[in-house]
């Protein structure tokens, strides 16, 4: 079914999936639409008025029928429904191991940074054969991700985070687009994905400015920002340890357990008074307006790190003391 | 014409309609439609407000805490009387009772001013507090120290709510005063009889609509979070 | 029974056009048919604004570069025609041209419930249309139609406000139209006249009704929420300032998604009315269009998510969504299976109304079943924002509303005018417009899945042929469109007289004069017979 005029590529993992439901669907409309013409088509010659005042019998209508032809659409549309539902709650979680780079759209382009610190303009280098995931903010207004050859579409929206993923299964350049109307230059905003063989993306990834990694420039973030000051290590200080935090539960003052995920992580900074941690008073002052949105991602990157490390065992003492 | 239609048309009958029962139903069913339609209208706002009340809970709490509750407890107690006196010049309309009918929307005009006057007042204190969302936001002193642990943006947010809600409830009013007045004159001429006097019933629907609007209002704005 | 005058040309009755002269009976009237011409005028006249950036736009995607305007034009452009098209022609067009022309003739009354109401939603709709012809001429707006948050509030600085005011003050003519439709078909039947005898013209009028009472106000506060937060920066939708912009889309779907069922219904009750007359039979299963009429209403108020599948909300709130919105779907697919029956050992007639009605199902078929790919979550993450949404609904609002709208006018023409059109030029533009669009808009389906977005002032080269199809049709339909304009002025002068019932159609409009006197009928009409009492034995009263 490749090389169809009317398709994009199958550059992922996915694609092939979503052109299977939707050649069932144009199946579908297809059959429907030539039933319903060819019926009236029929019906139009056969029963044309021969005199002019023929009057036909007077038909009511038939119950049997309405039955027939109000259940099998129903059972078509609770095929495609189940189908096609199926479909994307599996695309919608990301495989674990996936690679995670951050996104940021604004008016009018794409700018990718990848955890190692490469960033690029415009364009996203992956490689092959390895599921990605991006975690995508906009710096102004709605945007959209769009890779038509992957099938994915994601809004960006400013504020927050949303995030896709995909799993390229070709080698080439793919068309990015903005699919969400920005403003003048809405159609400029394209880009290009870079699928490239594992070895030639790793040599790309290392031969270009070395720089630090996003974590470091992370690292970099939290310090000049004065979070060691609250933030201890050890538990210890005015603010809870961030040592394990990133992807557990936390407990908040309210008494509820949330995930500290990316999206929480950010709030926590911009927001601090909206979840705090129990154990802990709302003191942390707000970062809003002081850190640009890539220094954000820069410290969520770093906060992932410290995620993945051991809490302190006297962070723990304290919880339970003040329980 | 004859003496049918003469009387049909002295009885304020509109001449698309078969009897003045008929104009009544359709009259009632009409104005119940509009306020369906008011309902929804509001309902998007209050909509809106809840979410931001239910994420943003300090702020609108810190921000409730600025409005004069007796002012608004007042305003309550005004409101509610207009709409005894606009039942009761209703009731006048269906007893034929021309003057008490008169009196009776003149005094509903009046506490509809009082309650617009203390508005007034209240968007004033605003002014002076300065915390008018982007014309004049600057809060300070106790106000600001109000406001600061809800953060002030969603302080600011609150109180767009406080001036679209209650604004928007004000313009209402304003239109209901017009109608007020409108049959004010129109019962000065003699035009409503036991048999007719749907407008005053439509205006008088309208009306108490507009009062449980505020009934809603009220609590939503003035009452966050308790006064200890 | 008049005998036949000398003067052929020449009205000797006294009717509603003739009631009367000079400019202030047309602008002080309070009669429900002359309100409708008024309208009839206004929509034709913003249908041709709307047409004109549509054209303007094909022109201008022949070329990948874009061949006509700078980028930010092109932006205006394509706000404009939607925000044209969408409040100022296609939402009033049948129900205020045909509804107001029909409802009280047809529940046999005199007028509507509130006349002078009417009038005010003409007045009002004028307005609303002068406030956004300003917002054009003044600089133009560059949100698309949709208006999201935060660039229509806080990014854009085109004539927001002034478009926002325009759209604001339009949606309370909606509101009154169905307001007093509402209040006629319940309290104004003429007797014997009971619900299940009503045309189905009726039941639409009421189900778009509902919706129009129900929907616009919420329109109404957002867009004058938006407004504010425009014109003072203030943060309810925008993120900067503490809002959320996804609680405008929420607001403005609520009712968007409804007014497409204000846009449909009523041109599927102009549809029932023809295939009705056309094949001299009553509609097939008509109890059960009346209720998918009403299913259709109610459901519409619940399917609205389904336009922010990846907005990055809740998966579970998409599977609701997305499991209403196929659900929408039946009611739709039954009247189609029941107009097609309708044709079953009918009398079929093929003149110009017909092949409006028959294109109407085969158009509206295909573009409702190109609606599953959207209701689909899976097809719909790839097919959103892109060419294939833009055949999806003009297949549906062109291709159905419009071409009902098209059939009703020529179907009541000459109810309206007491003039016929010729056939052969009504048929030739029938068959132009349906070939022009289909060539216009099904590329736009292949050009969606291949991965065009939307709103494109410019696009890749590799997208160009499709375009150029598509800008090709777009002349064609124009064409088409043109057509009617001519022969049905030149019919108002020269077209021959119309008897009251020239297609043997049933319903009380046609028991009186064409055009109908002013006061509608001589005596209201005592109803005694079933709708679309075709039949040999239910004739046989006449």
């Amino acid at each position: 079914m490749q090389g169809l005029p009317f398709q994009p590529e199958q550059a992922s993992s996915i694609a092939r999936s979503v052109d299977e439901l939707y050649y069932f669907l144009t199946a579908v409309t297809l059959f429907f639409t030539a039933l319903i013409f060819s019926i009236i088509f029929y019906f139009m010659i056969r029963y044309r008025r021969r005199s002019p005042d023929e009057r036909p019998k007077a038909i009511e209508g038939s119950f049997p029928l309405e039955v027939l032809w109000t259940a099998i659409p129903t059972l078509i549309v609770a095929l495609i429904f189940v189908w096609s539902s199926m479909l994307y709650f599996r695309n919608s979680e990301p495989p674990k191991g996936a690679m995670e780079i951050f996104v940021t759209g604004k008016q009018w382009m794409w700018k990718v940074e990848h955890p190692e610190g490469q960033r690029e303009i415009n364009e996203l280098h992956v490689p092959l054969g390895r599921p990605v995931k991006l975690t995508m903010t906009s710096e102004d207004v709605i945007h959209d991700f769009f890779v038509p050859a992957f099938r994915v579409k994601k809004d960006v929206l400013p504020g927050r985070y949303t995030s896709l993923w995909f799993q390229a299964t070709k080698v080439g350049t793919f068309h990015l687009f903005c699919a969400q109307y920005c403003g003048a230059f809405h159609a400029g905003m394209i880009g290009s994905i870079i699928v490239q063989q594992p070895d030639e993306y790793e040599r790309w990834l290392a031969g270009g400015v070395p720089g630090e990694s996003m974590e470091q420039a992370g690292a970099k973030v939290f310090q000049a920002s004065g979070c060691p000051t609250c933030h201890l290590a050890d538990g210890t200080g005015l603010g809870p340890s961030l040592l394990g935090v990133a992807g557990n539960p936390a407990k908040l003052t309210t008494g509820e357990t949330v995930t500290a995920d990316d999206a929480y992580m950010r709030e926590s900074i911009l927001l601090p008074k909206a979840k705090v941690v129990f154990g802990y008073t709302p003191i942390m002052p707000s970062f809003q307006g002081q850190m640009t949105e890539e220094q954000l991602n820069n410290v969520v990157a770093y906060l992932r790190a410290l995620g993945k490390a051991t809490p302190p065992a006297k962070a723990a003492a304290k919880e339970e003391g003040k329980q | 014409m004859t003496d049918a239609e003469a009387h049909a048309e002295q009885a304020g009958m509109a001449h698309q309609f078969e009897n003045l029962e008929q104009q009544q139903e359709a009259d009632t069913l009409g104005i119940w439609l509009f306020l369906v339609t008011e309902i929804m209208f509001f309902g998007g706002l209050f909509a809106s407000y809840a979410i931001y009340r239910w994420l943003y809970f300090a702020a609108f709490e810190g921000g409730s805490h600025i409005l004069d509750i007796r002012l608004g407890a007042a305003n309550t107690i005004v409101l509610l009387g207009s709409s005894l006196t606009m039942a009761l010049s209703v009731r006048s309309a269906q007893t034929g009772n021309r003057r008490a009918l008169i009196l009776f929307l003149i005094a509903t005009m009046i506490l509809g001013g009082i309650f617009l006057g203390v508005k007034a007042y209240e968007y004033n204190e605003k002014f002076v507090e300065h915390v008018v969302p982007s014309l004049d936001w600057a809060p300070e002193g106790q106000t600001l120290a109000r406001l600061a642990p809800g953060g002030l943006d969603h302080a600011q947010l609150y109180f767009f709510f406080y001036f679209a809600m209650t604004g928007l409830h004000a313009m209402h009013m304003i239109i209901g005063m017009g109608l007020l007045l409108w049959l004010v004159l129109r019962a000065r001429k003699s035009s409503f009889t036991p048999h007719y006097f749907a407008p005053v019933e439509v205006v008088g629907l309208y009306w108490h609509f507009v009062d449980i609007v505020w009934i809603f209002l009220f609590p939503l704005l003035y009452l966050i979070g308790g006064r200890y | 029974m008049s005998t036949a005058t000398l003067e052929p040309r020449v009205h000797a009755q006294r009717n509603y056009l003739n009631a009367d002269y000079g400019w202030k009976s047309w602008l002080f009237t309070l009669d429900h048919k002359r309100i409708a011409l008024l309208y009839m005028v206004s929509v034709t006249f913003f249908f041709i604004v709307g047409g004109s950036f549509a054209v303007l736009m094909r022109i201008h995607l022949i070329e990948p570069q874009g061949a006509l305007v700078q980028p930010e034009t092109y932006n205006k452009l394509f706000t404009l025609h939607g925000v044209v098209m969408i409040f100022f022609f296609l939402i009033p067009s049948i129900p205020a041209v045909l509804g107001n022309f029909l409802v009280p003739l047809m529940v046999g009354a005199r007028d509507l419930a509130f006349p002078r109401l009417n009038l005010l939603s003409w007045y009002i709709y004028i307005v609303g249309g002068l406030f956004t012809l300003y917002s054009a001429i003044a600089g133009g707006v560059d949100t698309g139609w949709t208006f999201y948050t935060p660039y229509s509030s806080t990014y854009s600085n085109t004539q927001v406000t002034a478009v926002a005011i325009g759209v604001f003050i339009t949606g309370f003519s909606s509101i009154l139209t169905g307001l007093n439709f509402i209040v006629t078909i319940h309290k104004m039947r003429a007797p014997g006249l009971t619900w299940f005898r009503m045309p189905l013209f009726l039941w639409a009028m009421y189900a778009t009704s509902i919706i129009m009472v129900l929907g616009t106000p919420v329109l109404a506060i957002t867009i004058f929420l938006l407004a504010l937060e425009h014109l003072f920066h203030v943060g309810i939708f925008s993120p900067a300032l503490g809002g959320d912009p996804l609680l405008f889309q929420h607001l403005f779907w609520f009712y968007s998604h409804p007014a497409v069922y204000i846009m449909i219904l009523p041109a599927m009750g102009v549809v029932s009315e023809i295939i009705a007359c056309f094949s001299r039979k009553r509609i097939f299963g008509y109890k059960i269009v009346c209720f998918s009429s009403v299913a259709i209403a109610v459901l519409g108020f619940l399917v609205w998510g389904h336009h922010m599948f990846v907005t990055g909300q809740s998966v579970y709130a998409g599977l609701i969504f997305s499991m209403l919105s196929f659900l929408v779907a039946i009611p739709s697919a039954i009247k189609v299976f029941n107009w097609t029956s309708t044709l079953y050992k009918g009398s079929i007639s093929y003149e110009a109304p017909m092949l409006y009605a028959l294109g109407f199902i085969g158009l509206f078929t295909m573009g409702g079943l190109t609606g599953l790919f959207l209701a689909s979550l899976a097809t719909d993450v790839h097919l959103n924002g892109t060419y294939f949404i833009v055949a999806h609904f003009h297949y549906i609002m062109v291709g159905g509303a419009v071409m009902g709208y098209l059939g009703g006018i020529h179907f009541w023409w000459p109810k309206i005018s007491g003039r016929k059109y010729p056939n052969g030029w009504a048929a030739l533009a029938a068959g132009i417009i349906f070939i022009g669009f289909n060539l216009t808009f099904f590329p736009q389906f292949i050009l969606g899945y291949l991965g065009m977005p939307r709103r494109y002032a410019f696009y890749p080269a590799e997208f160009q042929v499709l375009n150029v199809m598509s800008s090709a049709g777009a002349t064609v339909l124009g064409v088409g469109y043109l057509i009617p304009l001519v022969y049905l002025m030149w019919s108002m002068r020269y077209g021959p007289i119309a008897e009251a019932n020239p297609w043997g159609a049933t319903g009380l409009e046609w028991k009186t004069a064409s055009p109908p006197p002013t006061e509608n009928f001589a005596e209201i009409p005592v109803v005694t017979e079933e709708a679309y009492a075709y039949s040999a034995e239910e004739a046989a009263g006449d």
